[in-house]
């Protein structure tokens, strides 16, 4: 390995990122993006209330005058939509847009939910227990520790799937348009050996990875004030592994082709059920076994689950060698592959 | 004297193509070679199996008397017919990569000059016209300051006066004591620079030779020609065989003095004569024939 020639591939690699104007930006912007998103979505608000139709729309204004059990009233994780009518609730139930609904004024207090939703179901339960607030209440505790709220808990996702992206398709596909346009015949022409260009060129990706990384945290964090429970390092070392891993799957699936469509599809393919699959966005908890044994095969679940324990649960390193360890040993398997299959040409 | 490079009979076969077919040749240092062949006959897989780029199915290469090492790539200079090229990096930065990936590089603001490229230098690669492109793929072909460089077909798509430039730097360049090998479409280049040339049809060599030679065995000779406006009863009895062709009057001969007194004597009208010496194309086209290649 001659670290001059690596030098020389890394440089020119990085003056290609910084340039491309387009797709520097969209490095920066899109896991920007995401986490104001959903930051301006769920900022003081719990991650999940139950949306209540109220008629006549009136009484949504002037909940004094409802015949509603005031506990219901002032629950938290309710939210109150005024409908015009009950037809209009009634059809706004059918389609999910609420979870229940009330006649604010019925001396009956009539509702509505929809059979099919769970979600109807336990807004349901919550509205029939408010006319039992304060007759022999059960014995309530309230968690102790760090309240983790939904922005902590997507951040390290959204941090990662865009390391996904970027190394998939700044490896990946970036080496396949060099083979197709004759760029590495012209590599091949020099002394350079390709186990040197692929490492600069994952060594390349892995400093831009995480200086986009450190930007977009940097830059999130004056907005959302993110807590890091455990080790700032060690994130940063999770993510490295994770964004090396990455790297070296961008390179198995760049070792051959010529064709950018086909490449294209191939990380598609690969991408996307890792992006729903390693609980990027939503948790897999309650899934099917299976589904949950065939996340593990993907390296995104364990850089998120080894990320998040540290981010949001102090995990030291001893707590997430399991995570590491498949890590690493996939990172020098995929390494390996690469170098075998790669070839300069076709 | 040690020829630099010898091939002997190289064969590469493409899943249902004989590309290349027992090809034999040598080139002795510090000339030009000279290998031309219609689209299709096998030059530039020729070519890139002897820098190396890609695997000959049999046949036996060798560099200075010796099987090639990895120090191969470290002493010649290539210029591919197609290629690209790193496109956010600026002709300096191009040249400064390159030059970082060989034990002895060239001083790249001498080469940038030496290439017309020192006005140009901040220039991005995707930026440049096509003769500014040709200018650097050359640079970077000699970025090492090769021993041996390949140049294929490096005058594609130069106008006149940067294929004049292209020709002063490759002369240069063997007045350096460097041997060039050079593919070409071009008659009249191959005619200026080369001082041996192979012509390929098909995968094999058909014809090898200096351009003298080959001119004087397969050029059939000079001829002049008459506008098809004489009378041609005055050309009757003529010691010369005549035709006529595409409306002209062609008068294959070597004596082109004897020749012209000839048709002085009988009083033809020299006005719009034309004398054609044979040259690289007539050999080229006598080997390769006149029919349309793919």
């Amino acid at each position: 390995m001659n670290l001059r020639r690596m030098w020389a591939i890394f440089k020119a690699r990085n003056y290609e990122f910084f340039r491309d104007r387009a797709a520097f930006g969209w490095n920066f912007a899109f896991p920007f993006l995401v986490i104001i998103g959903f930051g301006i979505i769920f900022e003081g608000k719990e991650f999940k209330q139950f949306q209540v139709g109220i008629f006549p729309p009136g009484a949504g204004v002037d909940l004094l005058q409802t015949t509603l059990p005031p506990a219901f009233q002032h629950d938290r994780h309710i939210i109150f939509l005024p409908v015009a009518n009950r037809e209009e609730g009634e059809a706004k139930l059918s389609h999910h847009k609420i979870d229940l609904l009330v006649d604010a004024l019925s001396s009956t207090h009539a509702y509505w939910i929809n059979d099919s939703s769970p979600n109807g179901s336990l807004a349901e339960r919550v509205f029939l227990a408010s006319f039992m607030a304060g007759k022999n209440p059960p014995e309530k505790g309230v968690t102790s520790g760090p309240q983790i709220r939904y922005i902590d808990w997507l951040m390290p996702g959204v941090l990662a799937m865009n390391m996904m992206f970027s190394a998939l398709w700044g490896v990946g596909y970036v080496i396949v348009r060099y083979r197709k346009n004759g760029a590495l015949k012209r590599l091949k022409a020099t002394p350079l050996t390709a186990l040197e260009y692929l490492t600069a060129q994952m060594l390349s990706r892995i400093f831009l990875l995480m200086f986009t990384l450190f930007v977009v945290w940097i830059g999130a964090d004056l907005i959302f004030h993110f807590q890091v429970h455990g080790s700032k390092l060690l994130l940063f070392c999770v993510f490295f592994l994770g964004g090396l891993n990455l790297c070296s799957i961008g390179l198995i699936l760049a070792a051959r082709g010529t064709s950018e469509e086909f490449t294209s599809g191939i990380l598609n393919f690969i991408s996307w059920p890792m992006m729903f699959l390693s609980e990027v966005w939503f948790s897999l908890e309650g899934s099917p076994h299976i589904v949950q044994l065939f996340a593990k095969l993907f390296p995104l679940t364990h850089l998120l689950k080894a990320a998040r324990l540290v981010m949001n649960e102090a995990a030291t390193l001893a707590d997430i060698q399991v995570e590491c360890g498949i890590l690493l040993i996939s990172t020098i398997i995929f390494l390996g592959i690469a170098a075998l299959l790669f070839s300069w040409n076709e | 004297m040690q020829p630099i490079l010898e091939i002997h009979h190289l064969r590469k076969r493409f899943s249902h193509l004989d590309a290349v077919r027992d090809v034999s040749f040598q080139v002795q240092p510090g000339i030009c070679f000279g290998l031309l062949g219609p689209n299709g006959a096998g030059k530039t897989t020729t070519m890139e199996i002897v820098e190396d780029i890609i695997e000959a199915t049999s046949g036996e290469i060798l560099y200075n008397g010796h099987r090639r090492t990895a120090t191969f790539r470290e002493e010649i200079g290539i210029q591919f017919q197609h290629t690209s090229l790193l496109n956010f990096l600026t002709i300096e930065e191009t040249l400064a990569t390159f030059a970082g990936l060989f034990s002895t590089p060239a001083d790249t603001e001498e080469l940038s000059r030496r290439c017309n490229l020192d006005g140009i230098k901040k220039q991005r690669n995707d930026k440049l016209s096509g003769g500014q492109t040709q200018r650097l793929m050359l640079a970077l072909a000699l970025i090492n300051q090769p021993r041996l460089i390949f140049l294929d077909e490096p005058s594609t798509g130069l106008d006149p006066q940067s294929r004049r430039n292209l020709w002063d730097i490759i002369r240069q360049l063997k007045e350096e004591g460097r041997t060039l090998i050079l593919t070409t479409h071009s008659m009249e280049e191959a005619e200026y620079l080369c001082d041996e040339i192979a012509i390929m049809d098909q995968g094999t060599i058909i014809a090898n030779g200096s351009p003298e030679e080959l001119i004087r065995q397969y050029g059939g000779g000079s001829s002049i020609i008459l506008p098809g406006t004489i009378n041609k009863q005055q050309l009757d009895g003529l010691p010369f065989s005549t035709l006529k062709q595409n409306g002209e009057i062609v008068i294959h001969t070597d004596e082109i003095h004897q020749g012209l007194s000839s048709l002085m004597e009988r009083n033809i009208d020299l006005r719009g004569i034309s004398i054609h010496s044979a040259n690289l194309e007539d050999v080229f086209l006598h080997l390769t024939g006149k029919k349309l290649r793919e």
